[in-house]
């Protein structure tokens, strides 16, 4: 599923022209990533939440190589799922 | 922010009135809740990718009883943001 199969999906079941739905669509997510890029965490009710998480310098090794390589300290997006939605998938 | 506040800022952003912001969101939402329940995965190219991932089955315990129980395998969904969206996030 990409993001044209999403906004045809949308289209057909909102009855609005795909045009308006794919503006509006692509907002939604530029408007989250936006968020997100300030540090803000965006909560959606009955869906999930999602948040900036720092994550600490660790050690790693290279599979290959067997070489350890130092991953620096550094900030990731992650996906709270909302109890709701965890039901209905569990 | 939540959900109300995305709304109103994609509303006037995209000059779409607020009920079109928030049916075309909640149509979103659904499609990706539905496409997970399918048990599909979801992939929004240059923001992430929504996954189920397989959780095995593990001994816990009530902490209040102490006793142990079983917590049954199970799946949980997962994000995985995009190489954009994780630089973006990581400045």
């Amino acid at each position: 599923m990409t993001k044209a199969d999403i906004v045809e999906l949308i289209a057909e079941k909102t009855g609005f022209t795909v045009k308006d739905v794919k503006i509006v669509v692509e907002q939604c997510l530029t408007e989250i990533k936006d968020c997100l890029a300030e540090g803000n965490h965006l909560e959606i009710r009955g869906f999930g939440t999602f948040k900036v998480k720092n994550h600490k310098a660790r050690k790693a090794r290279n599979p290959k190589t067997n070489e350890e390589v130092m991953v620096p300290a550094r900030k990731k997006a992650v996906f709270k799922v909302s109890k709701e939605l965890n039901n209905i998938l569990y | 922010m939540n959900k109300l506040e995305l709304i109103e800022s994609v509303a006037k952003k995209t000059g779409q009135s607020k009920s079109v912001a928030r049916e075309v969101l909640d149509s979103l939402l659904d499609t990706v809740e539905q496409t997970l329940v399918c048990g599909h995965t979801i992939e929004i190219r240059g923001f992430g990718a929504f996954k189920l991932k397989r959780r095995e089955s593990q001994r816990a315990r009530n902490p209040r009883t102490g006793e142990t129980v079983e917590v049954p395998s199970r799946f949980v969904p997962v994000f995985k943001p995009s190489k954009k969206l994780a630089e973006k996030v990581d400045k």
